[in-house]
């Protein structure tokens, strides 16, 4: 016999998978910012040319990119119904790490 | 080598990945994506390294300075591949129900990050001397 007020509650997760992989994002989120303040200070220190520039602008771009792609995860994870959030697709995962492979090779640019 | 591209095809499509087996349980599925994310803090955490080799060492002779930056940003950039890459294969094994890959990258990527370390105290050590 069900108390007739919890009837219809929705069963919770007592590992909050969703909410620790939405965490899991923002760390991610938070080491692109890191990497993406040293590629700033990098195009600054000594006199920027025109090729640091560029490559601080794509950067920055590329932290942008990798800000909404989380933010968009973030929103499906946090919409879930009651049997968990959908599996993380595939293309999504490799625009991640695409944004990431492009950041070391601005990297490259600024270190050269 | 043939598996490693037929992976990378996977990378860009999902549907395909999606018609094998069976969905596991969603758990599984947020814990596989939460590792690819600590890998994916790695490579940026790596390749966050190789700015700071540039940045924060400019009393190193350029060679050294640029050499130790471009392997860190080189491991960096192959531990993002490597992350998505075992990411799907994960994720194929779970919907196949066969056991999860092993993989001897997390060796080797430590064995590097050892080598740079010691590269690293060697050169600061020579570097005060001279």
């Amino acid at each position: 016999m069900t108390a007739p007020g919890t009837r219809h509650r929705p069963e919770r997760d007592p590992g909050l998978q969703p909410e620790r992989t939405r965490l899991a994002w923002r760390r991610t989120t938070l080491s692109s910012t890191v990497a993406a303040v040293l590629a700033a200070k990098a195009a600054l220190h000594g006199g920027p040319s025109a090729i640091d520039v560029t490559a601080c602008a794509l950067c920055c771009a590329l932290w942008l990119g990798f800000l909404a792609l989380a933010h968009r995860r973030i929103r499906v994870l946090a919409t879930s119904g009651t049997d968990g959030p959908p599996a993380l697709a595939p293309r999504h995962a490799t625009a991640a790490t695409l944004c990431t492979v492009a950041l070391a090779v601005c990297a490259v640019a600024l270190v050269f | 080598m043939i598996e490693f591209v037929r992976n990378v095809r996977l990378w860009f499509a999902p549907e395909e990945v999606r018609q094998e087996g069976v969905t596991p349980d969603y758990r599984f599925s947020l814990a596989n994506e939460r590792t690819f994310l600590a890998w994916l803090r790695t490579a940026l955490a790596l390749i966050g390294g190789g700015f700071a080799v540039d940045q924060f060492l400019p009393d190193l002779r350029w060679g050294w300075r640029v050499g130790l930056a471009l392997a860190l940003l080189a491991a960096g950039v192959l531990c993002s591949l490597r992350a998505v890459n075992h990411w799907v294969r994960c994720e194929r094994a779970m919907r196949r129900g066969e056991d999860l890959p092993v993989s001897r990258f997390p060796a080797l990527l430590s064995i590097a990050v050892a080598i740079v370390a010691v590269a690293m105290v060697v050169v600061v050590l020579v570097g005060w001397e001279g």
